[in-house]
């Protein structure tokens, strides 16, 4: 006869009550490891989506995702040159706030070369991008649908294609559109601030004595080209031919002034290490407190259980059950409730981790080890039971 | 020759200054089949006495002897399986009846069978029979707490009974009964020692309830000052 099944089934109010507040706390955790996990996911996803072996950005900093990062966008052309790259293709990004039913909603909206690479990873419904303008992919967490317009500087962009979970690194879904477009939406969309760049620069350049007429002439019209200027981007972003090698790639690049390559691997560790450290640190951490909470709460319940037991664990041992028959009872007992608390807080995040405003992503082995850790925290957790029944005297069954 | 056998024996709680001797120098010998009560008033050491017997409180001094197999010699004989020789050899009722709380009646007889490695089968055949033959056929899958007072009592005694002991060990089985149902409970006692030929120790403070026994044990003061044969059978049921 097993007694902890006896017990639970004559306690099971109190039992299932007991496991679904453990089961809570456990589907806290498993959602703060999803999210810890989704962290990554976020900060990598336009990262991994891009699939480029080397990113090419303004020197001196940790662009385009971390720093900002300026380049003109005719560097393609080089950086292709280069032996060793395969193929080479500008992108820019930009983070656009609009209103959408009267809150403020933000997107990451991606500009890409339709005939380079960098653009939506795959479609999901509709078709990529085809034409060169107003044209619009975006991400299912936008919320759009095709056909969707989308009214974003100047134009109406429609949506043609919806692609899956690409997000910024701060989470915010991700829209796709030409190259042309983004620097459109980008640049013009303040025509008086550019007329006031020229006329400003203009009247410098009239106070200038030493010009001659003819220098000065030119000079304005190069001036009014270099101002409007939309062919910037953000960086460049290059894959390697079959057996190139990367250092060498990179060393090449380098040794042109004003840029730096950086490498997949350096991107990954600015991305993980520098961008989300403190989050991720904060997550941790949270989730480390977390887990002691229920290895007290578990240690709690069981040391209850097993004082309310006394008397019965006292005429167990009067009537010479084996201490194994004790043991067994509150330790059954114990994994019992870890297996199922454990069992609600999954099926819990598993019915709601899609509905969770940030990415959660339940890895197998994160799932596996913390349900380790929950029957480890059981197991002992009931030592402390187990050690309080073992000195229970038999001699305590008697009497009131 | 006895099922029960105790020389000189004496229990002396604590130590030090604040020891207080519980029982001295008792001698009892008790036979199979044979009922007898240890009567005396409340903290005269009746239950220390039993409990010395029944291998749950360590004799100071003296001996005890279950089944001639030698338990305790100035304190536990080295190297014995008190638990196994309790459920094998010993069957306990109690004041309360200290059904397990959380198991039918059934499964309370059942679990003293298991423990004594019946299977679960032969264990429910068994408890059935045992809780028919008490009259409680109709209780085994009632929760102590529904039982009467009485009710959980049989159950109690079917548990003490479940693995044949040769002793039986009751201590105030009947105080938390009312009179009709104490009665009752002795008289169950008593067809129980001549049908399974156990030896029971019956301890109660209540004179009226020894009636029929086949001997008395008067304690006080932790000292057997009496014992007395049989004197009086005054019937089976109970008169008052
Ligand atoms: N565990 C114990 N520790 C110390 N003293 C005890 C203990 N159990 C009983 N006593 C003392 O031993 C004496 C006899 O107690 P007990 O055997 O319970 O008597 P009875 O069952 O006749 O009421 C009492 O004075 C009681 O206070
Ligand atoms: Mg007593």
């Amino acid at each position: 006869m097993n007694l902890a099944l006896r017990d639970i089934r004559y306690h099971r109010g109190r039992f299932i009550l007991t496991a679904i507040g453990l089961g809570l706390l456990i589907g806290v955790v498993i959602s703060m490891g999803g999210i810890y996990r989704g962290l990554f996911a976020d900060a990598l996803a336009v990262f991994d989506s891009t699939k480029a072996d080397i990113w090419v950005v303004q020197q001196e900093t940790n662009g385009p995702f971390a720093e900002n990062s300026r380049i003109p966008e005719d560097i393609k052309y080089r950086i292709q040159a280069v032996p060793g790259v395969a193929e080479a293709s500008p992108l820019s990004f930009q983070t656009i706030q609009i209103e959408r039913l009267g809150k403020p909603f933000r997107f990451f909206l991606i500009g890409y070369d339709p005939n380079g690479f960098g653009g939506p990873p795959e479609i999901i419904a509709g078709r990529n991008i085809r034409q060169k303008h107003y044209e619009m992919v975006v991400a299912e967490a936008m919320g759009k649908e095709l056909g969707e317009k989308i009214h974003l500087g100047l134009n109406d962009y429609t949506v043609v294609g919806i692609t899956g979970k690409v997000v910024s690194s701060g989470g915010d879904p991700a829209a796709y559109v030409s190259l042309a477009d983004a620097q459109e939406i980008q640049f013009k969309k303040d025509n008086n601030a550019i007329r006031n760049d020229r006329e400003r620069i203009a009247a410098n350049l009239a106070g200038l004595q030493t010009l001659s007429p003819t220098q000065s002439k030119f000079l304005q019209q190069n001036i009014t080209g270099i101002t409007e200027s939309t062919h910037t981007v953000n960086t460049i972003v290059a894959r390697l031919a079959p057996g190139a090698d990367l250092r060498e790639v990179q060393e090449r690049i380098s040794r042109w002034n004003h840029f730096r390559p950086i490498s997949a691997e350096e991107q990954t560790r600015i991305l993980t290490k520098g961008m989300i450290e403190k989050a991720r640190m904060q997550l941790g951490l949270f989730r480390l407190i977390l887990l002691v909470i229920s290895a007290v709460i578990i240690s709690l319940i069981i040391y209850t259980s097993t004082i309310d037991k006394i008397k019965v664990i006292a005429t167990l041992k009067l009537i010479g059950a084996q201490n194994r028959v004790i043991i067994g009872m509150i330790l059954q007992q114990s994994l019992l409730m870890g297996v199922i608390a454990y069992a609600i807080g999954y099926v819990l995040i598993l019915l709601t981790y899609e509905k969770f405003p940030r990415r959660i992503v339940l890895e197998a082995f994160d799932l596996q080890a913390l349900f380790v850790i929950v029957i480890a925290i059981c197991t002992i957790s009931s030592f402390v039971g187990i050690r309080k029944a073992l000195k229970v005297e038999p001699a305590e069954a008697l009497g009131g | 020759m006895y099922a029960v056998e105790v020389e000189r024996l004496t229990k002396i709680y604590g130590k030090g200054e604040t020891t207080v001797t519980a029982i001295a120098d008792a001698t009892l010998r008790v036979k199979p089949g044979e009922l007898v009560a240890i009567l005396g008033p409340s903290g005269s050491g009746k239950t220390t006495l039993l409990t010395s017997i029944g291998l749950i409180n360590e004799p100071t001094h003296g001996r005890v002897i279950i089944d001639d197999t030698t338990v305790a010699d100035e304190g536990w004989l080295p190297g014995l399986d008190l638990k196994r020789i309790r459920r094998e050899k010993l069957g306990f009722i109690f004041q309360a009846h200290n059904l397990i709380p959380f198991l039918t009646a059934q499964e309370n007889v059942m679990v003293a069978l298991e423990i004594n490695n019946l299977t679960r089968n032969n264990a429910k055949v068994r408890a059935t029979e045992l809780l028919n033959s008490l009259n409680l056929g109709h209780r085994l899958g009632s929760y102590p707490s529904v039982l009467s007072g009485g009710e959980a009592q049989r159950v109690a005694i079917a548990r003490a009974l479940a693995n044949r002991p040769k002793v039986i060990l009751a201590d105030e089985p009947t105080a938390a009964l009312d009179t009709e149902n104490g009665k009752n409970v002795m008289n169950l006692l008593k067809k129980l020692a001549v049908e399974n030929r156990s030896a029971i120790l019956v301890v109660t403070h209540d004179h009226r309830m020894v009636e029929g026994f086949d001997r008395i044990f008067h304690v006080s003061d932790g000292r057997i000052t009496n014992e007395k044969q049989r004197v009086e059978a005054g019937g089976t049921h109970g008169l008052g």
